[in-house]
C-alpha cells in the first residue's frame, strides 16, 4: 500500500517537478539578494556610524543615517520574500519535510531565534535615530549586525545539510534517531558557511559602493561619496582573498565529497588522471566543444599533482548525473573569473593607498569599481547556480531525489508564473524607491514632509546637501 | 510526554502570532475602511506609527511556528501543505504585498502613489488573515487527509473554513482597534480614542457572532472537537467569552485598563482552547496525533532547547522592544501624531 502510494506519487510529481525548481531557483535567487544586504549591510552602516561618532564626523554620520534608510526599505522586502521560502519549503516540497522535517528543521528553528533578534533590534536600530543618540544608538545595531551572521549561519548548516546529509538514522524510509550537532555541522557547513558568510559582505560591500563609484564617474568626488565608496569597498576588497582561499578549499572538498557534482563545474567526463581544466565550452553527449583545455590543470588543483584521479560523470548512470553540466560548469567559471577580477580592484586601491595616501584617481579604477557591484552579484548567483543545479537529481544527497520530494498538486506553473510577474514588480519598485531616495537626498530634501516613515535625517546638517 | 510539550509550545507560538501579527494585519483592516485622503490621515497615521517598528518582530512568530510545525509534525505538516496549498499560496500572496506596500508607501512621492500603495497595504492585510482561517478551518473540520495528492476547493470552502476565515479578519480588526484606543490614549488624542473604541466594540461584536456561528457549525462538521469545545476546554471557551464581553463593557463604559491584557487574553483562550479541545490529535478526521505523529524524541528536545533559548533572548528584547515603542522612542519627530499639523479639526 505505501509503495503503491509512493510510486503513484512519483509519476505524479514528474512533471510538476521542473516548474517546481524553477520556482523555487527564482525565489531563491531574488531572496537572497537582500539576504546578502541583510546580513552584511548593518555592518557597514555601523562602521559608518562609529567613523563619525568616534571622530565627530559629520559626512560619516550622514552615510549612516541616509544607508540605514536604505537598508529598512531592503529589510522589509527581505522579509516577506524569506517568509515565501519558509513557505515553499512545504508547498513546493512536501515530500522533504514528510521524511526530512525533523533534521532539516532544527538550523532552521535556530535561525528562527536570530531572525528575531535581527527583526527586533533592525526595529529599535531605524526607528531610533532621532531618540536614541550616540553610543547607545549605536550598541542597538550591534544585535542586528552579530545577529544577521549567525542567521546566515544556520540557514547555510541546512543547505549544507542537503548536500552532505548526516547526524540521523533511518528506518524503513522513517527518520528514527536524530543528532543535533551532527546536522548542524555536517561535512559541507566547515566551507559553505564561511563561502556564504563573505559572498554576503562581499555582495553588499562591493554593490553599495558601486553606487558611489558611479556618482565619482559623473563628477561627484565630495568627501561624502568617497567616505562613501571606501568603507563598503574597503570591507568587501579585505575579505576577497579569503573569499577565493574558501572557494578553492570547497572545490576540492565538493570532488572528495560529491565527485560527481565536481565533474560537472569542471567538465571530468570520464574518470582519469591528468585530467585538464576546461575554460568555458559546452559539453554535450560525453565530449566537450569549443572549451580551452590546460593539460593536467584540473588534477593539479584537485590533489596537487597531475596524476591525481579525478572522478568523471561516466562513473554514474545518466539518471543520476545532474542536468545542464554546461550550466554548472560556465556558472562556475564566471564566478572564479570575476572573483579574480574583484581581487583585481581591491589590489589596485591597495597599491595606489600605499603610494599616494589616496583612492586611485584613474578613471578606469572607477569603472571597474563600478563593475564590481553587478560583478559580485552575478558570482553569488553563479555560485548558488552551481551547487543547487549541481546537487541534482538528488535534493538530500544520495538519499532523496528532487522528484520523490516535489508537490504532487498541479498547476505549480500557474504559481510559478505570479510568482515572477510579482518579483519582476517587486524588484523593479525597491530599485525605484532607492534611487528616489537618492534623489532626495541629493536635493537635500530627506523626504521627511511628504511621508510618515523610516529613520529621519538632519536636513539642516551642513554637508546633507551635497547628496548621494 | 515531549511531544505534549512541543505541541504546547506550538499553540504558544501561534497564539503570540494571532495577537501581535494580529493587530498588525487589524491595522491594515481600520486602514482600508478609514475613508478618503483627508478623512482618513489621521487614523492612517496613527496606524502606521503604531505598526512600523514592531511588525517586521511580530511576523517572525509566523515563521517560528512554520518551523516548529514542520520539524516537530512532518506528516501533518506536509499533509497541510498539500491539501490546503491553494488558500495558502494566496495567504502568502497577502504577505509578500502587505510588507511590500508598506514599506513603499511611505517612500514614495505624490497622492496617487501613496493612494495605491496604501490600498494594496490595506487589502492585503485582508487577504492573510482570512486565507489563514481557511485552512484552519479545513483542519478544524477535518477536510486535510493524510494522503491528499491535490488540493481542492472543497477542502477550504466548507461553511466552517469560511466562518473561521471571517473570525480571523474580525479578531485581527477587534486586537488592532482595541491596541489603537491605548495608543491614543497615550497621545491625549480623545477624538481617535472614540474613534477605535466604536470600532473595537464593532469587531468585538462580529467576532464573537462570528464565533458562537463556528461553533455551531463544528457541531456538524466535526462533532468531537465540538464535544471537546464544550467539554474539556470549555472553561476556556468561557474564559474567551467572558473577556470579550469584558472588554464590550469597558468599551462601553469609556474605561481603558486592562484592555489590552483582556483582548488579548480572549484570543489566547480560543487558541488554547482548540489546542486542548483537539488534544491528542494532529489532524482530525485521521488517525494522526501526538504519539504517532511526532518527530524522534532528539529534535522534540532540540526544539524544547530552542524555545528555550528563545524565551530567554528573545523575550527580554521583545519587551525592549515594546518598552522602546510605548515610549515613543522609536519615530521620526515628523510623524508624531499631532492634530493641529495633519489638520482635521
Amino acid at each position: 500500500m505505501t509503495a503503491l502510494l509512493h510510486a503513484s506519487a512519483v509519476l505524479a510529481t514528474a512533471r510538476e517537478v521542473v516548474p517546481a525548481r524553477a520556482q523555487m531557483a527564482s525565489t531563491l535567487g531574488f531572496h537572497i539578494i537582500l539576504a546578502c544586504y541583510g546580513i552584511a549591510f548593518p555592518t557597514i552602516v555601523l562602521v559608518a556610524e562609529y567613523i563619525g561618532l568616534k571622530r565627530s564626523d559629520e559626512v560619516a554620520m550622514t552615510l549612516a543615517r541616509r544607508w540605514s534608510q536604505a537598508l529598512g526599505v531592503l529589510v522589509a522586502v527581505g522579509a516577506v520574500t524569506g517568509t515565501v521560502l519558509s513557505f515553499e519549503m512545504g508547498l513546493l516540497w512536501p515530500g522533504l519535510m514528510r521524511r526530512y522535517g525533523p533534521v532539516i528543521g532544527l538550523p532552521f528553528s535556530v535561525e528562527g531565534i536570530f531572525f528575531f533578534l535581527e527583526a527586533i533590534f533592525t526595529g529599535i536600530y531605524l526607528y531610533g535615530w532621532r531618540r536614541l543618540r550616540g553610543w547607545a544608538h549605536f550598541w542597538s545595531g550591534i544585535p542586528v549586525a552579530v545577529s544577521g551572521i549567525f542567521g546566515a549561519i544556520s540557514v547555510m548548516a541546512a543547505n549544507s545539510w542537503m548536500n552532505q546529509p548526516g547526524g540521523f538514522t533511518l528506518r524503513a524510509g522513517r527518520v528514527v534517531a536524530v543528532e543535533p550537532w551532527a546536522v548542524f555541522f555536517n561535512r559541507a557547513a566547515i566551507y559553505e558557511m564561511p563561502h556564504m558568510l563573505l559572498a554576503a559582505y562581499m555582495v553588499a560591500g562591493f554593490g553599495v559602493a558601486a553606487v558611489y563609484a558611479v556618482g565619482f564617474l559623473r563628477g561627484r568626488r565630495d568627501r561624502y561619496h568617497r567616505l562613501g565608496f571606501a568603507i563598503p569597498f574597503v570591507i568587501a576588497a579585505a575579505l576577497t582573498p579569503f573569499q577565493i582561499f574558501v572557494g578553492d578549499t570547497a572545490a576540492r572538498a565538493i570532488a572528495a565529497d560529491q565527485p560527481i557534482k565536481f565533474a560537472a563545474m569542471e567538465y571530468v567526463t570520464h574518470t582519469a588522471r591528468g585530467v585538464p581544466e576546461y575554460l568555458g565550452g559546452v559539453y554535450s553527449g560525453g565530449h566537450v566543444y569549443v572549451g580551452v583545455a590546460l593539460p593536467d590543470l584540473d588534477s593539479l588543483l584537485v590533489g596537487f599533482s597531475p596524476h591525481t584521479k579525478v572522478i568523471g560523470l561516466d562513473s554514474v548512470a545518466p539518471v543520476d548525473r545532474p542536468p545542464a553540466p554546461t550550466l554548472i560548469h560556465l556558472s562556475f567559471n564566471v564566478m572564479v573569473g570575476l572573483a579574480f577580477l574583484l581581487l583585481l580592484a581591491g589590489l589596485w586601491a591597495l597599491l595606489v593607498w600605499r603610494r599616494h595616501r589616496a583612492l586611485p584617481a584613474h578613471r578606469w579604477f572607477w569603472w571597474l569599481a563600478a563593475a564590481c557591484g553587478p560583478a559580485a552579484l552575478v558570482a553569488m548567483e553563479c555560485g548558488w547556480i552551481v551547487t543547487e543545479v549541481g546537487r541534482q537529481p538528488w535534493v538530500v544527497y544520495k538519499l532523496l531525489t528532487t522528484a520523490q520530494a516535489a508537490t504532487t498538486n498541479r498547476g505549480v506553473i500557474d504559481s510559478l508564473s505570479a510568482v515572477i510577474v510579482l518579483y519582476a514588480v517587486l524588484g523593479i519598485a525597491t530599485i525605484a524607491i532607492l534611487r528616489l531616495l537618492a534623489r532626495h537626498w541629493r536635493a537635500g530634501d530627506e523626504g521627511e514632509s511628504a511621508v510618515p516613515y523610516g529613520p529621519p535625517s538632519e536636513h539642516h546638517s551642513p554637508l546633507a546637501g551635497e547628496g548621494a | 510526554m515531549t511531544a505534549e510539550v512541543v505541541g504546547a509550545i506550538l499553540i504558544a507560538v501561534l497564539t503570540l502570532y494571532a495577537i501581535l501579527a494580529g493587530a498588525d494585519f487589524g491595522g491594515g483592516l481600520w486602514d482600508l475602511l478609514a475613508g478618503g485622503d483627508r478623512r482618513g490621515r489621521a487614523p492612517r497615521t496613527l496606524i502606521d506609527e503604531t505598526i512600523t517598528p514592531v511588525w517586521e518582530a511580530n511576523h517572525v512568530w509566523l515563521i517560528f511556528a512554520l518551523v516548529v510545525f514542520w520539524s516537530a509534525f512532518p506528516t501533518a505538516f506536509a499533509a497541510v501543505m498539500t491539501a490546503a496549498a491553494l488558500p495558502l499560496w494566496l495567504a502568502i500572496l497577502g504577505i509578500v504585498l502587505r510588507g511590500a506596500g508598506f514599506a513603499f508607501r511611505k517612500e514614495v512621492e505624490g497622492l496617487h502613489w501613496e493612494r495605491l500603495l496604501g490600498a494594496v497595504f490595506a487589502l492585503s492585510s485582508l487577504l492573510t488573515p482570512f486565507f489563514m482561517g481557511t485552512v484552519v478551518g479545513a483542519v478544524a473540520a477535518g477536510k486535510v487527509a493524510l494522503d491528499a495528492q491535490r488540493t481542492t476547493l472543497a477542502t477550504w470552502t466548507s461553511p466552517t473554513s469560511l466562518l473561521i476565515g471571517g473570525l480571523f479578519v474580525a479578531v485581527c480588526g477587534y486586537l488592532a482597534a482595541v491596541f489603537l484606543v491605548g495608543e491614543a490614549i497615550r497621545r491625549d488624542d480623545d477624538r481617535h480614542e472614540r474613534y477605535f473604541r466604536r470600532r473595537a466594540a464593532l469587531a468585538s461584536a462580529a467576532a464573537g457572532a462570528l464565533s458562537l456561528a463556528a461553533l455551531a457549525e463544528l457541531h456538524h462538521s466535526n462533532h468531537q472537537l465540538y464535544h471537546g469545545l464544550t467539554g474539556r476546554a470549555l472553561a476556556l471557551v468561557l474564559l474567551a467569552g467572558a473577556c470579550g464581553l469584558a472588554v464590550l463593557a469597558l468599551l462601553a463604559l469609556g474605561r481603558s485598563r486592562g484592555l489590552r491584557p483582556l483582548s488579548a487574553l480572549g484570543v489566547a483562550a480560543v487558541v488554547w482552547g482548540w489546542g486542548v479541545a483537539q488534544y491528542p490529535t494532529l489532524l482530525p478526521g485521521t488517525g494522526l496525533t501526538l504519539a504517532n505523529g511526532s518527530a524522534p524524541h532528539a529534535t522534540l528536545i532540540a526544539l524544547i532547547v530552542v524555545f528555550a533559548a528563545a524565551v530567554l533572548l528573545v523575550g527580554p528584547s521583545f519587551l525592549l522592544l515594546f518598552w522602546l515603542h510605548g515610549r515613543r522612542l522609536l519615530e521620526s519627530e515628523h510623524s508624531s501624531h499631532d492634530p493641529e499639523r495633519v489638520g482635521w479639526r
